[in-house]
C-alpha cells in the first residue's frame, strides 16, 4: 500500500482518455480527479491542493499550455505534465520552457508514463520539503541566538519581530560586542527577503577608496588593479539585505554617495557612468552616538535621518547582569559541543566572578572568556581560575597570552592617539588584523566611551 | 501462497483461442476453476491499432457471466491512452482480463519457454485478481501487486502477495 497518497488531476476533453487514465492511476495507488476543460481544472485547483496536473495540449477553449501558464502565473503549488496526441518538437519545447515538468505523447508507453509521473511527484515532494525546511530553519534560528530574559532584551526581540516584516531601514545602536550583527541577521531571517542574501559590510575595516568599490562595485580599469568589472555589495544583495556595520566610520564623501543610493535605489559603479537599479534593504549599526556626530558635523544629518527610520538600542551587558548566567551557560554548551568536552556548568566561585564583572567588551567578551575556559578548564565544572577575568579583590595580573596581547594593543593604540594605521604598523600587523583584534577585545578609544549611550 | 475461499467463486474463462492446456495449468496452480465457452473478442478489436480494447472486453465478460469473472486472453490488449496493457481489472468490481501475448518469449524474438510463460501468466492473473479485490499497486517491489510495465518487472517480483496485500485480499471476500 502506498505510504503517502499523491493527488493527480487529469485534464482532457476526451471522456475515454479521462476514464482510462483515472482507472489506470487509481490502480497505481494514486488519488485521481478528472476535469473536462482547463477552466474546470482551475476551479478544482482553487478548491484544493493537488500534487500533479496531467493536461492535454489540445482542448477547446483554454488549451493545455495556457492552463500551464495560468498555473505558473498564479504560483500554484503543483507539477504539470503536458500530453499530446501529435508529437511535435515545437510544442514539446514550448511546454518545457513554460515550466512543464515533462511532455508525453499519446498513446503512452505504460513504463514511460509511470516513470514520468513518479519523477514529477518526487520533484514536487522535494520542492515542498525544501521550502518547508527553509521556513522552519529561518523561524527557529532567528531569535534563539538573542538570549536574555531581561526586560531590555525582551523589548529588543519584540522590536525585531515588529520591524522584520516591514521593509524599512533599521539603525542598530549598541556598544561593541552587544550583538548588533545577530540582530541584523534575525531581522533578515524573519523578513520577506530571507531567501535572498544578507550581505555584511564592516565599514570600519575598509579604507576610503576600498569602501566605494566594495559598496558600489567598479568597472574594469577604474583604478590600478581593477582588472575585471566587479559587482558591489548592493548589487550582490539581489533583493536581500545589506548590513552596514560601523556606519559611523565612513567618510563624508562616502556618506554622500550612500545617501544617493538610498534615495535613488540605483548605483553607479566606480569608473562607470551607467546607473544600475538595485533592490535591497539596509540595516546599519554603530557603536557611536550618531546624533552626537551629526552635531559635531562629522555625520551628515540627512543620511542620519534616512537610516534612523526604526532604531533598536542594544543594552550593554552591564545593564542586564541578570542575563549573564543564561548567556554563560549557552556559550558553555556551545563550545563544549564544538570541542567535544563534557562540562556541566560553572562552580560557585566562577559564577560569582562572571556576575560581578563589569563586561566592558559585552557579550563578545563573555563568549571569548567562556570559550577559553572550555579549552583550559577541567571537566565537569568551570572554576574561577579558568576564567581570564581579573578578580576585583585580588587584582593579580592575568599573565595569559591573550591578556598580555590585549594590554599591549591598548598601550600602542594610546601611544598613537588611536590612529589605527600607525598603531598597526608599530605592531607589525595589517590594519584589518588590528581592527579585528580591537573588536575581539572590545577596545574603545577614551572619547568614544563618552560618546556612547549608556 | 494461499488464495482466500472467495477466489474459488471466480470463473476463469478463455477469451478467443486461448491454449486449453495452459488454462488448465493456471487453474490448477491457482485453484480458480476454469469455465467455458470462450468469449468472442471481435467486438473489442480496433483495426487502426490492430489490438483489442481491454476495457471493452471487461464489458463483454460482464454481459456474459454473473459474478466475478477473469478473462484469459492471448491477444494484444490496449487502453486508449497506453500503447499496451498486460491486463486490466475493475477495481473492486466484477471483471478482469489478462493476456499472455506479451508474456511469451517469442514476442521479444527469443526461443519459446513454456515454464517461464506459465510462471508469468499465473503472476499476471493473480495481480489482476488483486485489483478485482480492490487492491491498488503496492510499493513493495517483491509483492505480486507491485506495478509491472515490462516482462522484466513481472519476472522481478515474487509469486506472493506481501502481508498487507494478502490481508486486503482476505477482506475482499464479499
Amino acid at each position: 500500500m502506498s505510504p503517502e497518497k499523491y493527488s493527480i488531476l487529469i485534464v482532457d476533453d476526451e471522456q475515454v482518455v479521462r476514464d482510462s487514465l483515472v482507472h489506470w492511476f487509481t490502480e497505481e495507488g494514486y488519488e485521481v480527479e478528472a476535469a473536462a476543460s482547463a477552466s474546470e481544472a482551475l476551479s478544482r485547483l482553487a478548491a484544493r491542493e493537488l500534487d500533479l496536473v496531467i493536461a492535454d495540449i489540445r482542448m477547446p477553449g483554454m488549451d493545455g499550455l495556457e492552463l500551464l501558464e495560468k498555473i505558473r502565473s498564479e504560483q500554484l503549488d503543483t507539477s504539470v505534465i503536458i500530453m499530446t496526441g501529435y508529437a511535435s518538437v515545437e510544442s514539446a519545447v514550448r511546454a518545457l520552457k513554460q515550466g512543464a515538468f515533462d511532455y508525453v505523447t499519446k498513446p503512452f508507453d505504460p513504463d514511460e508514463l509511470s516513470v514520468a509521473v513518479r519523477n514529477a511527484l518526487e520533484q514536487h515532494r522535494l520542492k515542498r520539503e525544501n521550502r518547508l525546511l527553509r521556513q522552519q530553519l529561518a523561524e527557529s534560528f532567528a531569535l534563539t541566538e538573542l538570549i536574555g530574559q531581561s526586560e531590555p532584551m525582551r523589548r529588543v526581540r519584540e522590536q525585531i519581530e515588529t520591524v522584520a516584516g516591514v521593509d524599512s531601514t533599521v539603525l542598530i545602536e549598541g556598544e561593541s560586542g552587544t550583538g548588533k550583527e545577530l540582530v541584523a541577521r534575525a531581522i533578515h531571517r524573519l523578513s520577506p527577503r530571507r531567501f535572498h542574501p544578507l550581505v555584511v559590510v564592516h565599514c570600519g575595516a575598509l579604507t576610503e577608496t576600498l569602501i566605494e568599490s566594495e559598496l558600489f562595485g567598479h568597472e574594469k580599469g577604474a583604478f590600478t588593479g581593477a582588472q575585471y568589472r566587479k559587482k558591489g555589495k548592493f548589487e550582490a544583495a539581489m533583493g536581500g539585505t545589506v548590513f552596514l556595520d560601523e556606519i559611523a566610520d565612513i567618510s563624508l564623501k562616502t556618506q554622500t554617495d550612500l545617501l544617493r543610493v538610498l534615495q535613488e535605489r540605483e548605483i553607479v559603479r566606480v569608473g562607470g557612468t551607467q546607473p544600475v537599479k538595485v533592490d535591497f534593504r539596509v540595516i546599519a549599526a554603530t557603536n557611536r552616538n550618531l546624533a552626537e556626530l551629526v552635531k559635531e558635523g562629522r555625520f551628515r544629518s540627512d543620511l542620519y535621518y534616512r537610516l534612523n527610520v526604526f532604531a533598536i538600542q542594544l543594552p550593554p551587558l552591564r545593564e542586564r547582569h541578570g542575563d549573564v548566567p543564561l548567556l554563560a551557560t549557552h556559550f558553555l554548551e556551545k563550545y563544549s559541543r564544538q570541542m567535544n568536552r563534557k562540562f556541566t556548568g560553572f562552580d560557585r566561585g566562577a559564577m560569582e566572578l562572571l556576575v560581578s564583572h563589569n563586561w566592558p567588551g559585552n557579550v563578545r567578551e563573555l563568549e571569548n572568556i567562556v570559550e577559553r575556559a572550555v579549552v583550559v578548564g577541567r571537566e565537569p565544572l568551570i572554576r574561577a581560575a579558568d576564567l581570564a577575568i581579573n578578580r576585583p579583590s585580588e587584582g593579580t595580573e592575568d599573565l595569559s597570552l591573550e591578556a598580555v596581547e590585549r594590554r599591549h594593543i591598548i598601550r600602542v593604540l594610546e601611544d598613537f592617539a588611536w590612529n589605527q594605521t600607525q598603531a598597526a604598523k608599530a605592531l607589525g600587523i595589517d590594519r584589518v588584523t588590528l581592527y579585528h583584534k580591537i573588536r575581539r577585545y572590545g577596545l574603545k578609544p577614551p572619547e568614544r566611551t563618552r560618546a556612547t549611550r549608556a | 501462497m494461499k488464495l482466500p475461499a472467495w477466489a474459488a467463486g471466480v470463473r476463469l474463462v478463455p477469451v478467443g483461442g486461448f491454449p486449453p492446456e495452459l488454462l488448465e495449468e493456471i487453474s490448477r496452480r491457482s485453484g480458480i476453476p476454469a469455465g467455458s465457452p470462450a468469449l468472442d473478442p471481435s467486438p473489442a478489436y480496433d483495426p487502426a491499432r490492430d489490438q483489442y480494447d481491454s476495457t471493452r472486453l471487461l464489458l463483454e465478460l460482464k454481459a456474459r457471466w454473473e459474478g466475478r469473472v477473469m478473462g484469459a486472453a492471448g491477444l494484444d490488449l490496449f487502453i486508449p491512452v497506453l500503447t499496451f496493457v498486460f491486463g486490466e481489472a475493475e477495481m473492486g468490481g466484477r471483471a478482469a482480463v489478462f493476456s499472455i501475448h506479451r508474456l511469451r518469449q517469442e514476442f521479444y524474438g527469443l526461443p519459446p519457454n513454456r515454464d517461464l510463460l506459465v510462471e508469468r501468466a499465473v503472476r499476471e492473473m493473480l495481480h489482476e485478481l488483486g485489483h478485482l479485490a480492490g487492491l491498488p499497486h503496492c510499493p513493495d517491489a517483491a509483492c505480486l501487486m507491485s506495478p509491472a510495465h515490462s516482462v522484466e518487472q513481472v519476472d522481478a517480483k515474487s509469486a506472493e502477495y506481501c502481508p498487507a496485500c494478502q490481508a486486503g485480499l482476505e477482506r475482499a471476500g464479499g
